[in-house]
């Protein structure tokens, strides 16, 4: 379970560039639940998922992990309780290192690093099996640097990565949109396979508004720094993207092209 | 130029061929350090000129005051420990930048070595201590292969120690930093070990050297990062050249000790031709800056405008007049 106490976070604070990406925002989400995040650029969606991922520490209010509190956390401390896939499909890999290397150190996220040897015969042939699922014949290639593989590819590399030891929080930064239609329509699949699967309680930005609908039974829409819309159950299944762009002009948002034609 | 040639001994170079190899697998210690921050942390790291000379001074020092000349290198190993421990507390803890937190360490060992020392040199007693890093010609084939087996013994170890969890973590930081941090790795952690041990190898190379030319000196390490850099990349320019694709990771490491002991082949070759001393450092930079330029040259020679446009024009030149194209084939 996630619970995100009133919190706030204000960059530049006393400077011209003064700006206040979150203002008192609160979220709950149960086990399970499956959240898309959509507003404009600057709304807040990347800051919130920062703030729980901890980049930085938030200027005031709580974070909440299955009742414990980690906005005292340093982002790698934090990491044990959170998946995480970014935007770029370069963040979230180690390009230099093997396929299997990758897994390995993301199979210890949460364990001390000790001076065991980094990757087992026997987890290979887990990781085989995993990477199998992706359908990307990534299987036969665990050997070769992740560097060499296509972002689509490195993504759901990530997003492997992200889930292979069970996050109590999934945070999925738009991660589809530096891919290609096709590409980015498997990524989501494997997606909402993963999160269904493993019962992941998840948060996912994205720019599409046809993905925020037809993904996830919760749905929020967030401006200036706030959560102005809250939807979820049957109601947000219904949603259409006029309801959506038409939500987002009421609260006085600017609908981006992007977000209009996607 | 005649007189120039005449001048020459052949015999000399041969003569001086051991002290090379030797002096080459001592910098190979410490070409192994460097490697560690410089392709493995990617951290470009001052530290050295001046953990290499501490590792000089302890030893000398130690070996003065009675200490056998084997424990006096495991101080020296950990001395180096301990100055990585400061550049990289100034640059985690203290947010000081990579190059700068290892020049402040670098610039404040000079006056602790001089402390250390109380002077600006000092000899080692080599009549009264048996030292077994010796220069003396009659061991010196026993101190090559002793320096071979501690370069042999470091490769293993370091192979063994970035295979395992510690180690891969310390890589992936080295290579994204985010990420690591997004698998739950102490970045700034990973960063202190990694200064920590490789300034220690760079120190017991010091202290190695120290015994091999029987003194050390506040001014020994100066330069020391550019003769490390340069073994570094020698042996990767080589290692490209030689092993091509099947360079795996041990193969790098020993072409690091390999580029260590080419780098002081040219050095005593060129010192054989004449070349004033004082000129080596210049020479050390020229032959650094020439292996950084080989692959960036060779990789702008496939992806080069000028080279295009050259064959782009000779394929037009060929369609126009098809003619002189044959009479092009036959001339070649």
């Amino acid at each position: 379970m996630l619970e995100v106490r009133n919190i706030s976070r204000t960059f530049n604070p006393g400077t011209i560039n003064e700006k206040k990406a979150l203002i008192d925002v609160s979220l709950t989400l149960a086990d399970g639940d499956f959240c898309t995040v959509i507003g404009g650029n600057g709304a807040g969606k990347s800051t919130i998922m920062n703030a729980i991922a901890g980049a930085w520490p938030v200027d005031e209010g709580q974070i909440l992990i299955d009742g414990q509190d980690v906005s005292g956390l340093s982002e790698y401390k934090r990491a044990q309780f959170l998946g995480r896939v970014f935007q770029d499909p370069m963040t979230g890999t180690a390009g230099d290192m093997q396929i299997d290397e990758n897994m390995a150190l993301a199979a210890r996220r949460g364990q001390k690093r000790t001076l065991r040897w980094g990757v087992t015969s026997k987890e290979r042939e887990l990781y085989r099996e995993e990477l199998k699922k992706l359908d990307l014949g990534l299987e036969d290639r665990m050997t070769a640097k992740v560097g060499l593989l296509s972002g689509g590819q490195r993504q759901a590399l990530t997003l492997l990565m992200a889930t292979m030891k069970k996050p109590k929080v999934l945070l999925l930064d738009e991660h589809t949109a530096a891919l290609d239609p096709k590409t980015a329509a498997k990524v989501l699949q494997a997606t909402d396979r993963i999160v269904r699967e493993g019962h992941l309680t998840t948060l996912m930005v994205t720019h599409n508004m046809r993905d925020a609908i037809a993904h996830g039974n919760r749905l929020i829409m967030m401006s200036g720094g706030k959560i102005i819309y809250d939807v979820e159950g049957e109601e947000k299944r219904n949603l259409k993207v006029e309801d959506l762009l038409h939500r987002f002009e009421q609260a006085g948002g600017e609908v981006s092209d992007r977000m209009a034609l996607s | 130029m005649a007189a120039y040639f005449a001048s020459l001994n052949p015999n000399a170079l041969w003569n001086a061929a051991p002290g090379g190899l030797a002096q080459g697998l001592i910098w190979g210690i410490m070409a192994l350090g460097v490697y560690l921050t410089f392709r493995v942390l990617n951290f470009a790291d001052m530290t050295c000129d001046g953990s290499f000379a501490l590792g000089g001074c302890t030893a000398v020092m130690l070996i003065l005051g009675g200490w056998s000349p084997e424990a006096v290198l495991l101080v020296s190993f950990i001395a180096g420990i301990a100055a990585g421990l400061a550049t990289g507390i100034l640059h985690t803890v203290l947010g000081i930048p990579d190059i700068l937190a290892g020049i402040l360490t670098q610039i404040s060992l000079y006056s602790i070595n001089l402390n250390i020392m109380g002077k600006a040199n000092q000899a080692v007693p080599v009549n009264a201590v048996k030292v077994h890093f010796t220069s003396n010609i009659q061991y010196l084939g026993q101190t090559i292969a002793l320096t071979l087996i501690v370069d042999i013994v470091i490769i293993a170890v370091f192979y063994w120690f970035l295979g395992t969890e510690l180690g891969s973590s310390i890589r992936a930081t080295g290579i994204n930093p985010h990420m690591s941090r997004a698998q739950g790795i102490n970045t700034n952690l990973m960063k202190v070990i990694a200064l920590a041990v490789s300034n220690g190898l760079i120190a017991l190379s010091g202290g190695i050297l120290t015994e091999y030319q029987g003194f050390a000196d506040v001014k020994m390490g100066q330069g020391s990062i550019v003769i490390g850099l340069a073994a570094v990349i020698i042996g990767e320019v080589l290692a490209e050249a030689i092993v091509g694709k099947r360079l795996n990771f041990i193969m790098r490491l020993t072409f690091t000790v390999v580029g260590g002991v080419v780098y002081y082949f040219v050095y005593v070759f060129v010192l054989w031709l004449k070349f004033p001393a004082d000129d080596m450092k210049l020479l050390t930079a020229i032959v650094v800056a020439a292996f950084l330029a080989v692959p960036y040259l060779q990789s702008l020679r496939r992806n080069s405008f000028r080279g295009l446009a050259r064959r782009n024009a000779r394929l037009a030149a060929q369609q126009t007049s098809p003619d002189k194209d044959g009479k092009d084939k036959e001339a070649r």
